[in-house]
């Protein structure tokens, strides 16, 4: 059964309505996470408060509902409360993307305040040890479990975030356990992205820490982590005409991602320059050669996945399929993905010798 | 006696295809609002009786008879009051209600 979200999120699609927007207010953050696949180097200048405003404006005048509101680590921006409150005015649902070490009380209770929608926090692992050695940041567990109390405290909606790599793969009912005793929903996803400026972090490649193979496989069908296994792994509906009609997934289509310094791009982990709103309107972009070229592409434009036996159940990732070298190509990291849940190794999976 | 109704704070709001869609930001539920639902909806500041919403946006725009307008708002403004998306009272509500969209 269709849920209303999936129709309205459909219907922004066809008429190309920037339903969600990721706003990212700044790349520098406090931790260092060995997975994580942005530059907190990056040098460019953060947009003004003045200008982060003149883009919501601009949004709302677009349609976008959904904003998600992250970084780098939001809390380091000291007029992120004016920046919530100005989208909250324009009566965007707002979600909040922090790792939560410099939440104070009084953030919390503003937070509450503004009804922003929910707080994502990310954790790493049920202990400190796990926990820090992701982040790098000694006493960030702490912290951040500190923040997610303080939030509940204050009535504000909390969401645990942990991406699954090998390190934390099997720890996943712990971690359950720890979310369960904190009275928050924990969402774990093994997709790990490499960094978007191909860089390493460090000396570490941040998709040398993703879950393969056999591991990933048991993990996705594990009943604790998916209780709707049947459902879930159920083998996919036959390819008929409907599904090649369809999006591949919503960058650029319902969904988009800005940056801290004003940079559009599909979305947050699709590096694709589509434009500048600090050279041009919000509306040219979504205009822009570049976005208009991924509106028009259904299923059926792409090579590798509109053969594919998966291709009804499966949301191809235009980000890891251009990260790969081709946005029209597949990914093979998400076909391994698929491969997991549904059982069917994709035809670039065949290719290329898999599952051994 | 006179029903008033504000739009609640604690929503997000915009217009998709003629279509107003709402989220509550209190438990996450999504709600989309028919046209007319859109009209009661977008009129309601806290200071003018329902029942001369329902006559000036409705009745004035769409054919139904008033009475019958007015018993079928006011179920729909509770049950969306029960949802957090809008405030009811019987006395005009003073809190700031934020612009449709």
């Amino acid at each position: 059964m269709t849920s209303l979200m999936e129709r309205i999120s459909e219907r922004a699609r066809e008429l190309h309505v920037p339903l969600n927007i990721h706003l990212n207010l700044t790349w520098k953050c406090n931790e260092r996470c060995v997975h994580c696949y942005e530059d907190h180097e990056a040098v460019a200048g953060d947009m003004s408060t003045a200008e982060v405003k003149h883009v919501l404006d601009q949004l709302a005048e677009a349609g976008a509902l959904f904003l998600t509101i992250s970084g780098g680590e939001i809390m380091l921006r000291r007029d992120l409360m004016e920046i919530v409150a100005y989208a909250r005015s324009l009566l965007f649902d707002v979600v909040l993307k922090t790792n939560g070490t410099m939440l104070r009380d009084q953030d919390a209770a503003e937070i509450a305040r503004l009804g922003v929608r929910q707080v994502n926090i990310s954790i790493y692992s049920y202990n400190a040890e796990g926990h820090d050695a992701v982040t790098l940041l000694p006493g960030s567990f702490a912290r951040s479990i500190e923040a997610i109390r303080r939030l509940k405290r204050h009535g504000v909606n909390v969401d645990m975030r942990t991406p699954l790599m090998e390190s934390n793969g099997r720890d996943f009912p712990k971690i359950q356990a720890l979310a369960a005793e904190l009275g928050v929903e924990v969402c774990f996803d093994p997709t790990i992205f490499p960094r978007t400026d191909g860089k390493l972090n460090g000396d570490v490649n941040p998709t040398s820490l993703r879950l393969h193979g056999e591991k990933l496989y048991q993990i996705l069908r594990d009943p604790r982590l998916v209780p709707t296994r049947e459902e879930f792994c159920a083998p996919p509906p036959s390819a008929g005409q409907h599904a090649l009609t369809q999006f591949p997934c919503g960058a650029g289509r319902n969904h988009a991602h800005i940056g801290p310094d004003g940079a559009v791009t599909p979305c947050s982990l699709y590096p694709m320059h589509c434009g500048s709103l600090r050279e041009s309107t919000f509306a040219e972009v979504w205009r822009s050669p570049a976005i208009e070229r991924l509106q028009r592409t259904r299923k059926r434009d792409l090579p590798v996945c509109s053969t594919c036996p998966n291709v009804a159940s499966c949301d191809p990732c235009a980000a890891l399929a251009y990260l790969e070298g081709d946005d029209r190509g597949a990914s093979l990291v998400d076909c391994e993905k698929t491969f997991a849940i549904t059982g069917i190794p994709s035809p670039l999976m065949v290719r290329n010798g898999l599952p051994a | 006696m006179s029903v008033y109704i504000a739009r609640s704070s604690a929503i997000a709001a915009r217009s998709l295809d003629g279509e107003m869609i709402i989220m509550s930001a209190r438990d996450s539920t999504l709600f989309t609002l028919n046209e007319v639902a859109t009209e009661i909806w977008k009129a309601a500041d806290g200071v003018t009786p329902l029942d001369r919403i329902v006559r000036d946006r409705v009745c004035a725009q769409f054919e139904v008879e008033p009475d019958a307008a007015c018993a079928d708002a006011e179920v729909f403004c509770t049950q969306l009051a029960g949802h957090g998306i809008l405030l009811i009272s019987d006395r005009p509500i003073e809190s700031k209600t934020e612009a449709a969209p």
